[in-house]
């Protein structure tokens, strides 16, 4: 069809179906010693377009008429608050928006919703934030997605930020979605990378698709702010300094921007362990190998010695040994923490997509042939029952508890 | 009560393989399944029906063939299914897939609740539910894992967080995403999968939507992706050996610097 976006040009085509292995949506197909291209399954990503090693592949990109983008300036990081609390997420981001900042030449602002929260502005100041856009109000004590999009949305069509980072979590991505569609704007999720095209002034966005097994990189080239969301612990969150001031600025807003048409009846805290699988440096996994619900004390006993968070396999959750809160995986939680020590996971994909990100991973299971063993840093092929406290042991030692 | 379920149908990850030469996907004879999110998404629509009476309307966005996963969802209880298919919506991001599916949604008329999953398996991005919901302009509750009342033109559900959970009230018409702790999706009866086989799909393109062109599709998408790549696959490290108390110290040797 002619009005089709993307056109293979026949005369230079050898059929050569390099386009065909690199196409993420299985589109292309070979008849005749032609490439043909099934629209209705092309994502016209241009994939294809890349490989292509005799350019006979042509994607009309949409014409980018050239807005006049130049009143937005500044990288803002959107903080996460929770009981007054500044999330952690919110530090990384601050520390990843600095580098952005400083490649565009403009300031690093922090935006903190909130009540009576003035005094925690500080913490930001001291994680690099240059400006802060203050919103202290009874109505802004826990997150709702009416009064914090409002709010959020006012700031942005007030100040024109050239980027807005926000933390890939549950509020984080509830918020953003409705900020990024009333103003928009181009939004990114879950980026593992984010870097600055100087010359263009283009947020260049690196993310996972299809569980990791590809990359995309993804820009916003007319429409502003850049949006991102980024998870927990991909960013690293930067040294604190005490001595550094930044400008606050109070916003207050009236009661129809202030107002929610959902209303928070209770805030329910149920996990069992103290650390939060997102946040968490050091996560022990447990699986199906444990045998049982009450086998998990060893695992608990292992995450309790280094400080860090009990994860499970979806096996272990499906058998009721573990509450749903605690799966890692497609279907659980993504989570990269710099330690996730895997004890008897055989190491499904479903599993892996979720934690093979992690710095390093140390696997325990008694099959050799455990896919589990493909991803990890270290491996032990044995007995759990025996090595898991043998190095709870070990670790209590090194830790001197 | 009218309900919408908005799916999508993905490739089956499971299925999905990397060429160990050339590190490129494998897409050739990968099953398409309806997003596994999705399901609890169906269930809960079914289980509303059966606790207030009413109708589930099926919906998605794809090419010709998810025509499939419309029938597969009415084979588990949802009454109807709605194919939102034209190739000018080829290049759709986050943004441009809301908006489609909102105008689609208008088209339906009246509804109470529309439940989507928290987000799809082959993108991830959780943004499409919350668009629709904004394009809309109702209330929306993310992360839903419980719908505990409905009554007097409002719901109350529990809100998946970080920590635990918020109980959140919400007047109707509203948006839910949903969490797969929410309920355990049946299998399809034999009834569901001879009413599927019979029914009847409703294909709407662009035309019948009343949708901005301009909004469609890549013109729509402020989002474009320039580059895609296979990153190279995690590769395996050393396996240790010996006795348990030195491997125990061999590992404690390589972690300290994690550890302490």
């Amino acid at each position: 069809m002619d009005d089709s976006k993307i056109k293979i040009i026949l005369e230079k085509c050898t059929g050569c179906t390099l386009c065909v292995r690199v196409c993420p949506f299985g589109a292309i197909k070979i008849e005749n010693k032609k490439a043909i291209i099934d629209l209705s399954n092309c994502n016209l990503c241009g994939a294809c377009v890349d490989s292509c090693k005799f350019a006979a592949i042509v994607l009309d990109k949409g014409a980018v008429t050239k807005k006049n983008l130049s009143a937005y300036k500044d990288v803002w990081v959107f903080c996460e608050q929770k009981k007054g609390v500044i999330q952690t997420i919110s530090f990384e981001l601050l520390g990843e928006g600095k580098k952005l900042a400083n490649k565009l030449s403009g300031k690093l602002c922090a935006v903190l919703l909130g009540d009576q929260i003035r005094a925690k502005a500080d913490e930001l100041a001291w994680r690099g934030a240059d400006k802060i856009y203050l919103v202290d109000d009874p109505q802004l004590k826990n997150y709702q997605d009416d009064s914090y999009t409002k709010v959020l949305v006012e700031l942005i069509k007030e100040y024109k930020p050239e980027v807005v980072l926000c933390g890939a979590t549950t509020i984080g991505r509830s918020l953003i979605s409705r900020v990024a569609v009333l103003i928009d704007a181009g939004l990114t999720a879950d980026c593992t990378g984010l870097d600055i095209d100087e010359k263009e002034r283009l947020l260049l966005q690196t993310r996972p698709a299809f569980g990791g097994n590809i990359m995309a990189t993804i820009i916003t080239p007319n429409h502003r702010p850049q949006m991102s969301t980024v998870r927990h612990k991909v960013m690293k969150e930067p040294e604190l300094d005490k001595s550094h001031k930044a400008e606050v600025i109070k916003k207050g807003y009236a009661a129809n921007i202030l107002s929610s048409r959902t209303s928070i009846v209770d805030i329910v805290e149920e996990l069992e362990e103290t650390v939060n699988l997102a946040e968490a440096d050091i996560i022990v996994s447990g699986g199906r190998g444990l045998g049982g619900p009450e086998n998990f004390s060893i695992i608990k006993e292992l995450a309790k010695v280094v400080g860090g968070a009990v994860g499970s396999s979806r096996a272990a959750v499906d058998a009721g040994w573990m509450p749903y809160s605690h799966q890692v995986g497609q279907t659980g939680k993504t989570v990269c923490p710099k330690l996730y020590i895997a004890c008897g996971i055989s190491g499904q994909i479903q599993h892996l997509i979720g934690m093979q990100s992690s710095k390093v991973i140390l696997a325990i299971n008694k099959d050799p042939d455990a896919p589990i063993f493909k991803v990890a840093t270290y491996g032990i092929v044995g007995d759990i029952f025996d090595i898991i406290p043998a190095l709870t042991k070990e670790f209590r030692k090194i830790l001197k508890k | 009560m009218n309900i919408i379920v908005c799916i999508k149908q993905v490739p089956n990850t499971t299925d999905v393989k990397i060429d160990p030469v050339k590190n490129t996907l494998i897409r050739e004879g990968v099953e398409s399944i309806i997003n596994p999110f999705d399901t609890y998404a169906i269930e809960e629509a079914v289980r509303l029906k059966e606790r207030f009476t009413g109708k589930v309307t099926v919906i998605t966005m794809g090419p010709p063939q998810a025509e499939s996963a419309l029938k597969e969802a009415i084979s588990l209880g949802c009454d109807e299914g709605i194919l939102v298919s034209d190739r000018k919506f080829a290049g759709s991001d986050t943004w441009a897939t809301s908006y489609t599916l909102s105008c689609a949604i208008k088209k339906i008329g009246a509804f109470d609740i529309i439940l989507c999953g928290k987000q799809a398996s082959d993108g991830d991005t959780a943004q499409v539910g919350p668009g629709i919901s904004t394009h809309l302009n109702i209330p929306q509750v993310t992360y839903v894992k419980k719908i505990e009342e409905i009554k007097d033109g409002k719901a109350r559900v529990e809100r998946m967080m970080e920590e635990g959970y918020d109980v959140v009230e919400t007047p109707i018409p509203c948006l839910f995403t949903i969490v797969k702790e929410i309920n355990t999706p049946r299998l399809p009866s034999l009834k569901g999968m001879m009413r599927a086989k019979s029914a009847k799909i409703v294909q709407w393109t662009a035309a019948d939507i009343n949708c901005t062109p301009g909004n469609i599709g890549l013109d729509g998408s402020p989002t474009r992706v320039v580059k895609i790549f296979t990153p190279a696959p995690r590769k395996g490290g050393q396996i240790l050996k010996g006795d348990t108390t030195e491997l125990a110290q061999k590992i404690g040797d390589l972690l300290k610097d994690i550890l302490i």
